[in-house]
């Protein structure tokens, strides 16, 4: 067990009226990759920011390894900030802006050019020391960027969405990147994006925020299959939900009628009742298309098919209108396997695969979040 | 090159533009130059033979003092000016869009006078039994009215009411520029308030602090009617040499060089303020 870094303790924060944070908690680990997901508006930022301590908590306390930081100065805090826009000082050349913080340390002359060159081979921009921000690629910028962070040897990087400005191909080379540095530099890394897939494939556990309130803290397998809730099983990857209607309750397993199709499915956490209606969440890779003769699965017929290169991925119109996603991959016996528009079919899944959510009623209000890609 | 006939309205503002600099800016400047190179004639102001006189005349004592003294007043302006200027274009950035753009809109006000009438204005202000006094007086401030009209104080007061606006619009748009991120990476990377101001505020307002003195430093020189209105005989301009020499001695080829003198150095602070962009590498450049 890692022990805990920084503890966020029922932190409330009020901007014009608005509660953006909502007595919040959240402990965060030595060393761990954490990322804080969640669409614009949820808070995510300002969490960062009152971590960096550039506003402070109307409520609640901030503590880094049992120290009180609530109100400290950012100047004072033994962490650094990655932001958004890089933020790079653009009349300083690259060297000088890595070395601000030493600087400002007021470390020796010496000291700081070897730990400013390390910081720049680092990010394999030693040959770049003498530029100017602008004279910079974004990648290259955003490398200067997490160079002049990590040069401070901080207990925890916070960074506020630092790969949004990249294109796509460069943002998957700066995500493994980071990775690595932060696998090498053992440092805690606190990262805030909107992105679902950046965040399951980068973290070691994400924080699912949505207006204020965490809606999940888990692995991102966790947060994946296990949704906590129908705003998580929404915002995380794609997903079926389809309304189920509990039969009967056994010992291990209930029986729920979905599509009029009797289904027995494991029991859930949370208690069941006979009459019950509840959400099957399915994702489109757990998705069995099955041939129209087949003797189970629910009638329906193909409206959409996308290439994808590994995947071929299908939107399936059930005959009451219900919409289906289904994601298959190729297999090596029939390459050239394929859907025609319109051709009938039947959806099922392996049983097990499923995951069940009880009804909500105080989330409907999410359904329209925003969901950013 | 595009063909005239495919963009007629571009052609149309480039004739216009090109047009209305040379005939009105380069022609003008030109003529300035020439006078500055030929002879004195009392009858017909200029005439032949080209000489250098003019310019050597320039480092007459008297007229040395003269400039020295005029960049001293000028400079004290100039400096007055952008330590009012400089906070005040910071607040300015500060409070809201409404706001500023009320505060701008009261900023830019008084230049809807002509600023000799505001100059009579400032007159009645600082006379002896002016404004100023009275009021000072009346609060049991001081006892006997201060002296302050046809002093060199009147003179530089009076240069810091006109320019003072030249100061603070080119400061307020470089601080409405300047990106807050910057200052709170400064922050993060754990520097206080004051190295934040040294490190990073002041190089990026530069470029506003240049233009600034540019817009306060040269016109300060030349603003003659000051010293005439508010500055008695012994605190002159060089705005007042050059008019003195075309008004009144008659010298044109004189006052031709030192306005051509006057221009050389707005051409070099436009040259510095130049560079410090490009530093900042807002005008291209790789």
């Amino acid at each position: 067990m890692k022990k805990i870094l920084l503890s966020l303790g029922n932190i409330t924060k009020q901007f014009d009226g608005k509660t953006v944070l909502d007595s919040l908690d959240l402990d965060i680990l030595d060393g761990e990759f954490i990322t804080l997901l969640g669409p614009s508006g949820c808070g995510k930022t300002t969490l960062l920011r009152l971590m960096a301590g550039f506003v402070h908590p109307d409520e609640g306390t901030i503590t880094l390894a049992g120290q009180d930081l609530t109100y400290t100065a950012p100047e004072h805090r033994p962490l650094n900030t990655v932001f958004q826009n890089y933020a790079l000082f653009p009349h300083m050349s690259v060297f000088d802006n890595v070395a601000y913080g030493l600087k400002m340390e007021k470390r020796p002359k010496n000291e700081i050019r070897e730990r400013v060159e390390e910081a720049l081979a680092m990010v394999e921009l030693q040959d770049f020391a003498r530029r100017k921000p602008h004279q910079l690629s974004g990648g290259q910028q955003q490398r200067v960027a997490i160079a002049r962070a990590v040069v401070k040897r901080p207990r925890l990087l916070l960074l506020d969405e630092p790969l949004s400005a990249l294109d796509y191909k460069l943002r998957r080379t700066m995500q493994i990147e980071l990775k690595r540095l932060q696998r090498e530099l053992g440092i805690t890394f606190v990262f805030v994006t909107h992105d679902q897939e950046e965040a399951l494939s980068m973290s070691d556990r994400v924080v699912v925020l949505q207006s204020g309130v965490i809606q999940q803290l888990g692995t991102p397998r966790e947060v994946y299959e296990r949704p906590a809730n129908l705003f998580t099983a929404r915002f995380v990857g794609e997903t079926n939900l389809f309304p189920g209607t509990v039969e009967s309750v056994q010992d291990r397993f209930i029986i729920v009628k979905v599509f009029g199709v009797h289904r027995q499915l494991r029991k859930p956490d949370f208690s069941v009742h006979e009459g019950q209606v509840l959400h099957v969440l399915l994702r489109p890779e757990d998705i069995r298309v099955l041939m129209p003769e087949d003797e189970q699965g629910v009638a329906g017929k193909i409206v959409e098919r996308n290439y994808k290169g590994s995947t071929l991925d299908s939107v399936i119109h059930l005959n009451d209108g219900t919409e289906v996603l289904a994601s298959e991959f190729f297999d090596e016996d029939d390459p050239a396997f394929d859907y025609r528009l319109g051709e009938p079919v039947k959806v099922s899944w392996v049983d097990g695969w499923e995951w069940l959510l009880p009804e909500e009623n105080t989330m409907a209000a999410n359904e329209d979040a925003p969901v950013d890609a | 090159m595009l063909n005239v006939r495919q963009q007629p309205f571009r052609a149309a503002v480039l004739v216009l533009v090109w047009g209305w600099l040379l005939f009105l800016v380069l022609t003008p400047n030109l003529l300035v130059v020439g006078a500055s190179v030929m002879t004195r004639n009392p009858s017909t102001f200029i005439s032949l033979p080209l000489n250098l006189d003019a310019y050597r005349q320039l480092f007459d004592s008297l007229y040395l003092e003269v400039f020295l003294h005029s960049l001293y007043m000028a400079s004290v302006t100039t400096v007055i000016c952008l330590v009012i200027g400089y906070p005040f274009a910071w607040a300015l950035s500060k409070v809201g869009k409404q706001r500023q753009i009320l505060l701008i809109f009261l900023l830019i006000v008084p230049f809807w006078t002509n600023s000799l009438v505001r100059t009579y204005a400032l007159k009645l202000i600082l006379a002896t039994n002016g404004l100023l006094n009275t009021a000072l007086m009346s609060l049991g401030v001081i006892d006997a009215p201060l002296r302050l009209l046809y002093t060199e104080t009147a003179v530089i007061i009076g240069l810091v009411y006109l320019l003072l606006p030249f100061m603070i619009l080119p400061l307020y748009s470089v601080f409405d520029d300047l990106r807050q991120d910057l200052l709170l990476a400064s922050h993060d990377l754990g520097a206080g308030r004051l190295a934040t101001f040294i490190h990073v505020i002041v190089p990026l307002t530069l470029p506003g602090i240049l233009a600034g003195v540019m817009l306060v430093l040269l016109p300060a020189m030349g603003l003659f009617f000051v010293p005439d209105v508010l500055g008695g005989s012994r605190n002159l301009l060089i705005g007042n040499v050059i008019k003195n020499q075309f008004l009144d001695a008659r010298d044109w080829p004189f006052g031709a060089a030192a306005s051509i003198v006057l221009t050389l150095a707005m051409a070099l602070l436009m040259f510095a303020h130049r560079l410090s962009k490009r530093r900042l590498g807002e005008e291209g450049g790789s």
